[in-house]
């Protein structure tokens, strides 16, 4: 195992992180409060309780899962496409490092960020709303699953790319429609019955029921299977990545 | 023999079907200067990204100090120092941190005095702590050069070093690399200025079309292929080679006035003694004599084209 490589490679992401603190932390944190406060104080007040809590309550898992996964996507996606873009990733592959360091690395550094930005938008919508943290061991769990998944994600997605179009289009046209879609508003029982079945293959619903369960004790599906699906779909991404290396796709010719 | 890279029948065929190379075979020996010369488009960067691991080889092996470019990439790679063709540096890093990075990533643990050391060594002090973006072409080929010494390798390529360097720059790195070799690093460096593979290297390979048409001492090369001319101003101008004056290689100028004869710089005798008497002989006055050996890029051009 090459530790100083991924120290590097982490040390290096981490530092990109640091260098655009604003629109890193400020931005999603911003962006989160105001969902608070259009949806969980205006509109929120006027919405009952869902399952039990308070819906201003109600979404704050949502919300932290919405920003965990878009910001996984945007970070990991374009740590990985910028050194492609500006060719220093010949750096990387004429070094001896194995895929897994390059991969522990990259999206080591991408979910660490995500998993702060996530915890401070917890905190922050301590401010909105008041809430406690049923399965703190369980949040964490999920926090990380999540963020490790989708930052893998991110990672095939910036591989994948050819431009910055390409970059953009994923987050924007498939993931922001599957997390609102997801339940990040609402409890799939509060849709159509039909709607109830089709929801389900969709994979956000079981990360965020799985996340809010974690808080809340309530889920609109099995807890067990939402951890499951999670497992699944950081399983995907794994398999995808070690493809990707093995035959280097968009990375070597 | 003590290669410190060994490639052997190495091809490389691209998805769209081009071949950019056609079974190499190469030995580059341990502490040399090695000069790869081919026109654009002959291989040349092909090889060097399939030796440090950035395109995968279509056949063929290649040994980088004992070990296998693939199956032992690791002990490989570490050994292996790289300056791209192309100035792609980071943006926003600064030289010492993108320094640290590269040697980090080839397993190093962090060394400020080495890294330190090679700052100084590159004229790169003073920018240590400048943003890359803020440097100049020229500067920044330094870090690149900077970056691929940083993890103290013992085999170094040079992808065109010297493109869009200033003669200063040139200098420094000519003899850079002269120092390098003193301390037992191997290089092999690509250029298209001629006259600078004919100035550092110790052995010249030939790419042409993906074929590796020659390697030679570059001395023998020069020896081998090296011609030497005679050029004579006269005094007054002459319609035609006189007759006494045939069985040499001479030329004669359009306007009459410049007689060139040329010869074989290790030929048994010259004949330039002979050939001064017959000209006395037949009343050819000279006012100057100017001679000139053929250069290594006299020799490339003339090499390229027969083989087309």
């Amino acid at each position: 195992m090459n530790f100083y490589a991924i120290r590097s490679i982490y040390i290096f992401e981490m530092a990109r992180t640091w260098r655009t603190l604003m629109q890193s932390i400020a931005s999603p944190i911003l962006s989160t409060s105001l969902y608070f406060v259009v949806f969980g104080a205006a509109i929120g007040s006027r919405v009952g309780d869902i399952e039990g809590v308070s819906y201003g309550a109600f979404i704050v898992p949502g919300l932290v899962m919405l920003t965990i996964m878009s910001e996984s996507i945007s970070n990991a996606s374009f740590g990985i496409y910028l050194p492609k873009f500006t060719g220093t990733i010949y750096e990387v592959l004429s070094a001896p490092v194995s895929y897994i360091e390059v991969l522990i690395g990259y999206v080591g550094a991408a979910a660490t960020k995500s998993i702060v930005l996530g915890t401070l938008i917890l905190a922050t919508a301590r401010l909105f709303v008041p809430y406690s943290i049923l399965h703190p061991f369980w949040m964490a769990g999920f926090l990380l699953l999540t963020a490790v998944s989708f930052c893998l994600f991110g990672f095939i997605i910036g591989i994948w790319a050819d431009g910055f179009q390409k970059l953009q289009m994923v987050p924007l046209m498939i993931v922001t429609p599957l997390t609102f879609l997801g339940g990040s508003f609402y409890s799939i029982y509060m849709l159509p019955p039909i709607w109830q079945k089709i929801t389900l293959f969709n994979p956000v619903v079981y990360l965020i029921s799985g996340f809010r369960w974690s808080l809340y004790g309530v889920s609109d599906v099995n807890v067990a299977v939402s951890l499951g699906m999670t497992l699944l779909f950081l399983a995907v991404c794994i398999a995808v990545v070690w493809w990707i290396f093995k035959t280097g796709y968009r990375l070597k010719s | 023999m003590n290669a410190i890279i060994s490639v052997k029948n190495l091809s490389k065929i691209y998805a769209s079907g081009f071949q950019a190379l056609r079974n190499i075979d190469l030995d580059i020996r341990r502490g040399e200067i090695f000069a790869l010369l081919g026109p654009n488009g002959a291989g040349k960067t092909t090889l060097i990204n399939i030796i440090c691991g950035i395109v995968n080889p279509s056949g063929g092996t290649v040994l980088a100090d004992g070990h296998d470019i693939i199956r032992d990439y690791r002990a490989a790679r570490s050994k292996i120092g790289l300056v791209p063709q192309e100035l792609t540096t980071d943006v926003f890093e600064t030289v010492r941190d993108t320094m640290n990075f590269s040697r980090g990533l080839f397993g190093k643990p962090p060394d400020p005095v080495y890294i330190e050391k090679v700052l100084g060594d590159l004229s790169l002090m003073d920018k240590a702590d400048t943003k890359i973006q803020a440097l100049s072409g020229g500067m920044k080929r330094r870090v690149l050069i900077a970056k691929a010494l940083s993890h103290e390798p013992n085999i170094l390529f040079l992808d065109e070093p010297t493109a869009g360097v200033d003669v200063e720059l040139r200098r420094d790195m000519w003899e850079m690399v002269r120092g390098m070799r003193e301390n037992g690093v191997t290089i092999i460096l690509t250029t298209h200025y001629i006259e600078e593979a004919e100035l550092i290297a110790d052995r010249i390979g030939i790419i042409n079309k993906g074929e590796i048409i020659l390697v030679e001492d570059k001395t023998a090369l020069m020896r081998k292929l090296g011609k030497r001319q005679l050029k004579l101003y006269l005094q007054n101008p002459i319609s035609s080679i006189p007759g006494g004056l045939n069985g040499l290689d001479l030329e004669l100028s359009k306007d009459g006035s410049e007689l060139v004869y040329t010869f074989d710089v290790h030929g048994e005798e010259t004949g330039i003694a002979s050939l001064l008497k017959r000209l006395n002989e037949h009343g050819i006055d000279y006012r100057d004599i100017h001679s000139s050996e053929s250069s290594l890029e006299e020799i490339f051009v003339s090499l390229v084209s027969e083989k087309r």
